[in-house]
C-alpha cells in the first residue's frame, strides 16, 4: 500500500486527511478519539478571545437536505465558534499534542480585527505546541456580524493586515482560511499571500438557507419561529470549493501558494480531486459528522490503493497534477467531436436518456416500440446530459470521433488540429489563426 | 387446549388461537413512512414506464411513488385510485411478480423491483385511513344502470357509473358485496375486514343502491333488467365449479376448495373451523395454492398439492408457489388423480403420474397412493347463470374490446366474460372500461 506520510508546511502527518474547525474538533474528548481512528491532524474548533465565551443558540443549529434514501448531502449550520472559555481549550490542546506528536494540531483563531487582540492571543497558542494556526476569515453567520469571520474574509484588505500582525507575532505556519462567499476568490488568496501566509485553506461554508417549515413559515433550523441564514458544506459544495481551489491554483499571483482543501470531502476521490488541483492536504467535516470518525479508514485505503494502481509513491506526487488541465473555456479545443454511444448490455431501459434529450434538448435519443433506445449521431452534440441522468453508471459513454471522420450533426470533417474560440470565424473579437 | 397437528380426522382447533392469529396475519406488512420512502426513493421515473404497461388499469406508477417520493400520499392514493377504485385490494392481491414488478427495470437490471404493490398500499391505506373519498359525482344524468354482481368488476363499473352522474343498482346474489374479495382471497392478503371496509368506502360516492340477496336467474330476468334500466353490466364472476369426475369423489371429506375458503373467510372464528390432519389438494391455480396453505396454516400436519401438468405450466406463479413450500406445503406435479379411497369417508387419494405429449396430457401408469382425510377440488370454476340468450366465447360471455355483448344494452366484464386473466385488477379494469362505453353510449342519446 502506498505510504500516505503527508508533509504540509513542514508539519508531517500519517495521512493528508485532516478534521476542520468545527464540532469534531471541538475538545479533547472528540480529538483525542479522532486521531486514534487514525485522522492525520486536526484544526481545532476556532477560538475566541479571552474572556467570556460566545453563545450558542439553544435550539437547533443544523438544517440539511437530502438525495435518495435520505443520504445527507449538505449541511447547514448556524453554530458559532467555542462556547467554552480560552483556557480550557489551550489546556486541552497542550494535552493532546504532547500526546500525539506525531498528529498536526492547528489552532483556528478569530478575534476581533484589532492588532492587540492578536498579539495577545498569538503567544498564549503558541504555548500550547500547536503545529500552527489557521484563521478564521470565513464565519458567515453569528461572527461576521461582530466585524469578524466573513465580514473580514470579504475585505482583501484587512486579510493581508491580520495575516501581516500573525506572521509578527507568531513564528509557526498561518493558514488563512477563506470564505466562499465573494465573488472573485482570487483577491483574498493573494491578499493572503501577500500578508504572508503560508498557505490558504478553503472552502469555509456558502451562506444558505436549506428550507422553509410550510407550516410555521419559518426558515429552517426554526428558533421559536425565526431562522436565519448559516453556512452550507457537505457534498453538495465540493463543486464550488474544487473551483475555487482551481482558480487559487492556476492564477499566476498565488500559483505554488500551499493550499489545504476543505468543502464537501466524503471518499478518498473527493480528496484526490482536491489534490489534483493542488491541495497539499484535505480537511474534513460534514462527512465525519455524517458518520463519524471511522470514515477516515476508507479515505485512507482508497487513496492508498488508486495511488498503487497509478504508480504514486507520496502524495506529493498526486499535489497539483490536474492543474495545467484548467484552462478558461475560450481555449477548449472545438475540432474535438464526441457522440454519445449507449451500451445495449447494460441498458436497463428505463427511459431517462430519451426523456431529457427529448424533452429538453436535442431530440438525439430515439425509442424504438420494444424500448431500445440509440442515439442519432446526426442530432448528438455530445451535451453529457444522457450520461448525467442514466441511473447505470457506465452505460452511456462519450466517444471521442476520430480526425477524418464526418460528424453526421454538421457533414464537416473532424479536424486534427487544436482550434478554439479566440480564432473562431464566429467570435467578432477572433484574431487569425497563426 | 388446542388438538394439534396429528389428531386424526377433520377437526377444528388445530392450533391455539395465538398461533392462529399469528399464521393469519399480513403476508406483507404495511409500510411503516420511513419504509415506504426507503422503497419509494428506489424508482427512477422512467419514460414510458414498463411497469405501467404491464399494470391490467394503468396506473401513472412512476407518479404516484414520485408524489411518494415527495411527501404526498394522498395525492399518490389520489392517482392510483382515478384508475383503480380498488386500489386498495389490488396493491395487497396482485400478483405483481407477473405484472407491474416483473417487468420494473429494477427488476430486470438488479433482480430486485421497486416495490410498487406495497407502496400503493401505503398510499392508499394512508388516505382511507382519513376517511377520505376523493372523488365526486357529475350532475345526475337521469339514467339508470343495473350492476349484476358485486365483485370488483360490478364495484369498479358501479362506482365509475355514479361518478359520472348515473344512478345504479347492484344486485347481488349473497348477502355481502365484495364478490371473491370478501369470499375468495385468501385470508393473509385481506386482514382486517379490509374488504368489506373497501366497499363501505367505495360506496360513499353515492348514487349506488346495493341490493343484496338478489340472483340473477332467481326470479331476477336479464329481461326485466332491461326494461327497467336504461343499460345492464354483467359481473357475476364464475359461480359454477367444475367437477372431479373419478371413483369416490362423492365421499365425506370431499369438498370444493371455494366453499372451504369462504367458510374461512366469513369464520369468526378460525378456531372453530375443521382442516383434515392429511389434505390433498387438486389443482393448480391460485385457489388450489390458496386452500393447501390456509388448511397449514389452520394446523394441519401433511398438505400436497397435486397438479397434473408441469410446474411451468401452473397457474399459480413461482412466488405463490415458494410462498406455499415456505409454509409447508408440498408441490407435487405431473400427478391426476385416479380415486378417492375410504370406508365412508376418505382415508386415501389415488393418484397416477403423467406426461404430457404434443401437449395431450396421457398417464404413466405409474401411481401413487397419499394419505388424504380431506381432498380439495380446485380444478377450476366456470360460469353458472349467465341468461341463455348471450352468445358465449368457449366457456365465458363473448364480449367485444369495450365489454359489449351480444344483446344491445348489456355490458360484461370481470371472471364471466372472456379474455383477460382472472384477476382481481383486471375485472377492475374490465368494469370501469365497460362503464366508459356504457357512459358514451348512453351519451349519446
Ligand atoms: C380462491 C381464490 C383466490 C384468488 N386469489 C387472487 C389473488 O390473490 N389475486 C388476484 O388478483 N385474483 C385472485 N383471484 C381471482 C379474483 O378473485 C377474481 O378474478 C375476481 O374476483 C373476479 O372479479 P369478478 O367481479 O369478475 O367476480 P367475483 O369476484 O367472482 O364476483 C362476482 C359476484 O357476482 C355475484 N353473483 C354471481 N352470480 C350471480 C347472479 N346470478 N346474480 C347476482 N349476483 C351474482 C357473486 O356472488 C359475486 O359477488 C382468486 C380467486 C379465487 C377463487
Ligand atoms: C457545525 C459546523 C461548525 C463549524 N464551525 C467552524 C468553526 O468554528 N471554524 C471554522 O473555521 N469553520 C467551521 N466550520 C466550517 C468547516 O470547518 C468546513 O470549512 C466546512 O464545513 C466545509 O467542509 P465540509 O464540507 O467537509 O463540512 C463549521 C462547520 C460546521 C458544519
Ligand atoms: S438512461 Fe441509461 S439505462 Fe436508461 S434507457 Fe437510457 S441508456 Fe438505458
Ligand atoms: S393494480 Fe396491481 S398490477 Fe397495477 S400497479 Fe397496482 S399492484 Fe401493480
Ligand atoms: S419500472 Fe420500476 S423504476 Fe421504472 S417507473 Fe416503474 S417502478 Fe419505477
Amino acid at each position: 500500500m502506498a505510504d500516505l506520510t503527508t508533509e504540509f508546511l513542514g508539519i508531517t502527518t500519517p495521512n493528508p486527511f485532516w478534521l476542520a474547525s468545527a464540532p469534531p474538533t471541538d475538545k479533547e474528548y472528540n480529538v483525542r478519539r479522532a486521531f486514534e481512528a487514525g485522522w492525520g491532524g486536526v484544526v481545532w474548533k476556532t477560538l475566541g478571545a479571552e474572556g467570556p465565551p460566545v453563545v450558542n443558540v439553544n435550539g437547533p443549529r443544523y438544517g440539511a437536505i437530502y438525495g435518495a434514501d435520505r443520504r445527507l448531502l449538505g449541511l447547514n449550520n448556524i453554530e458559532l465558534i467555542t462556547d467554552r472559555p480560552l483556557e480550557v481549550n489551550l489546556e486541552e490542546m497542550a494535552r493532546v499534542k504532547a500526546d500525539y506528536p506525531d498528529r498536526a494540531l492547528i489552532a483556528s483563531i478569530m478575534v476581533p480585527c484589532e492588532e492587540g487582540a492578536w498579539k495577545a492571543i498569538l503567544p498564549r497558542v503558541a504555548e500550547t505546541g500547536a503545529d500552527g494556526i489557521e484563521l478564521n476569515f470565513g464565519c458567515p453567520h453569528g461572527m461576521s456580524e461582530r466585524g469578524m469571520g466573513s465580514a473580514v474574509g470579504q475585505v482583501p484588505e484587512y486579510i493581508e493586515m491580520v495575516t501581516r500582525w500573525c506572521k509578527k507575532y507568531y513564528d509557526r505556519p498561518v493558514i488563512v482560511k477563506l470564505t466562499p462567499n465573494i465573488a472573485d476568490i482570487r483577491k483574498p488568496a493573494t491578499a493572503a499571500k501577500n500578508g504572508g501566509a503560508d498557505a490558504v485553506s478553503l472552502i469555509n461554508t456558502i451562506n444558505s438557507i436549506t428550507n422553509v417549515n410550510l407550516d410555521t413559515m419559518s426558515p429552517e433550523p426554526s428558533i421559536d419561529g425565526k431562522g436565519s441564514h448559516g453556512g452550507y458544506c457537505g457534498p453538495a459544495v465540493k463543486p464550488i470549493a474544487l473551483s475555487m481551489v482551481s482558480e487559487i491554483a492556476r492564477n499566476p499571483d498565488t500559483h505554488l501558494l500551499p493550499i489545504s482543501g476543505i468543502g464537501g470531502v466524503t471518499t478518498w476521490r473527493d480528496a484526490a480531486e482536491f489534490m489534483a488541483l493542488g491541495c497539499g492536504n484535505v480537511q474534513v467535516c460534514t462527512a465525519a459528522m455524517t458518520y463519524g470518525f471511522r470514515i477516515v479508514e476508507e479515505l485512507a485505503t482508497g487513496l492508498s490503493q488508486w495511488m498503487d494502481e497509478k504508480g504514486y509513491a507520496s502524495t506529493r506526487e498526486v499535489v497539483g497534477r490536474a492543474v495545467p488541465n484548467v484552462t478558461d473555456w475560450q481555449y477548449l479545443n472545438l475540432n474535438y467531436v464526441a457522440k454519445a454511444k449507449i451500451d445495449q448490455d447494460q441498458c436497463i431501459k428505463c427511459g431517462r436518456c430519451y426523456a431529457a434529450c427529448e424533452d429538453t434538448s436535442h431530440q438525439a435519443i430515439s425509442m424504438s416500440p420494444d424500448r431500445v433506445f440509440e442515439v442519432i449521431d446526426e442530432e448528438c452534440v455530445a451535451c453529457n446530459l444522457c450520461v448525467d441522468v442514466c441511473p447505470v453508471e457506465g452505460c452511456i459513454s462519450m466517444v471521442p470521433m476520430q480526425p477524418g471522420e464526418v460528424d453526421p450533426r454538421t457533414g464537416k470533417v473532424v479536424e486534427a488540429g487544436y482550434a478554439n474560440w479566440t480564432t473562431h470565424p464566429n467570435n467578432p473579437a477572433a484574431k487569425a489563426a497563426e | 387446549m388446542a388438538q394439534g397437528q396429528t389428531a386424526p380426522g377433520i377437526v377444528a382447533g388445530r392450533l391455539s388461537s395465538e398461533d392462529l392469529t399469528a399464521n393469519f396475519g399480513d403476508l406483507h406488512p404495511a409500510y411503516a413512512p420511513h419504509e415506504a420512502a426507503v422503497a419509494a426513493d428506489r424508482c427512477y421515473f422512467c419514460h414510458d414506464a414498463p411497469c405501467v404497461t404491464a399494470c391490467p388499469t394503468d396506473i401513472d406508477i412512476p407518479l404516484f411513488i414520485r408524489q411518494i417520493q415527495a411527501g404526498n400520499p394522498e395525492g399518490a392514493a389520489e392517482t392510483i385510485l382515478n384508475q383503480n377504485i380498488l386500489g386498495g385490494m389490488c396493491a395487497r392481491v396482485c400478483p405483481t411478480e407477473t405484472l407491474c414488478e416483473e417487468v420494473c427495470v429494477r427488476e430486470v437490471a438488479e433482480g430486485k423491483p421497486v416495490e410498487i404493490g406495497r407502496l400503493q398500499r401505503y398510499a392508499t391505506d394512508t388516505l382511507m385511513a382519513q376517511d377520505i373519498h376523493p372523488f365526486t359525482r357529475a350532475a345526475p344524468t337521469g339514467k339508470r344502470v343495473a350492476v349484476v354482481g358485486a365483485g370488483p368488476a360490478g364495484l369498479a363499473c358501479a362506482h365509475r357509473l355514479a361518478m359520472l352522474g348515473h344512478d345504479v343498482v347492484i344486485h347481488e346474489a349473497k348477502p355481502k358485496p365484495g364478490g371473491l374479495n370478501e369470499f375468495g382471497i385468501a385470508a393473509y392478503k385481506t386482514t382486517e375486514d379490509f374488504a368489506a371496509r373497501e366497499v363501505d368506502w367505495l360506496m360513499k360516492i353515492g348514487g349506488i343502491t346495493m341490493e343484496s340477496g338478489r340472483a340473477l336467474g332467481d326470479g331476477l330476468t336479464l329481461e326485466a333488467l332491461k326494461a327497467e334500466y336504461d343499460a345492464v353490466f354483467l359481473s357475476i364472476g364464475l359461480a359454477g365449479v367444475n367437477a372431479l369426475t373419478v371413483d369416490g369423489d362423492d365421499r365425506d371429506g370431499v369438498r370444493d376448495a371455494v366453499d372451504f375458503i369462504a367458510e374461512l373467510r366469513q369464520a369468526e372464528d378460525l378456531s372453530s373451523l375443521p382442516v383434515g390432519r392429511n389434505v390433498v389438494v387438486i389443482g393448480g391455480g391460485m385457489t388450489a395454492i390458496d386452500a393447501a396453505v390456509q388448511s397449514k396454516l389452520l394446523g394441519a400436519e401433511n398438505v400436497t398439492v397435486a397438479y397434473r401438468r408441469s410446474r411451468d405450466e401452473m397457474g399459480a406463479s413461482r412466488f405463490e408457489q415458494d410462498l406455499a413450500a415456505s409454509k409447508g406445503v408440498k408441490v407435487m406435479f405431473n400427478l391426476r388423480p385416479v380415486a378417492v379411497h375410504g370406508k365412508g369417508a376418505a382415508a386415501q387419494v389415488e393418484l397416477e403420474y403423467t406426461r404430457s405429449e404434443g401437449g395431450r396430457l396421457t398417464g404413466t401408469g405409474e401411481t401413487l397412493r397419499l394419505p388424504a382425510d380431506q381432498v380439495f377440488r380446485a380444478i377450476g370454476q366456470s360460469l353458472q347463470g349467465a341468461p341463455d340468450a348471450l352468445a358465449l366465447d368457449g366457456r365465458k360471455i363473448a364480449v367485444d374490446d369495450r365489454g359489449r355483448t351480444s344483446l344491445p344494452g348489456v355490458w360484461a366484464g370481470g371472471d364471466c366474460a372472456a379474455g383477460g386473466e382472472d384477476l382481481t385488477v383486471t375485472a377492475v379494469a374490465e368494469g370501469r372500461d365497460a362503464a366508459m362505453d356504457i357512459h358514451d353510449a348512453l351519451s349519446g342519446d
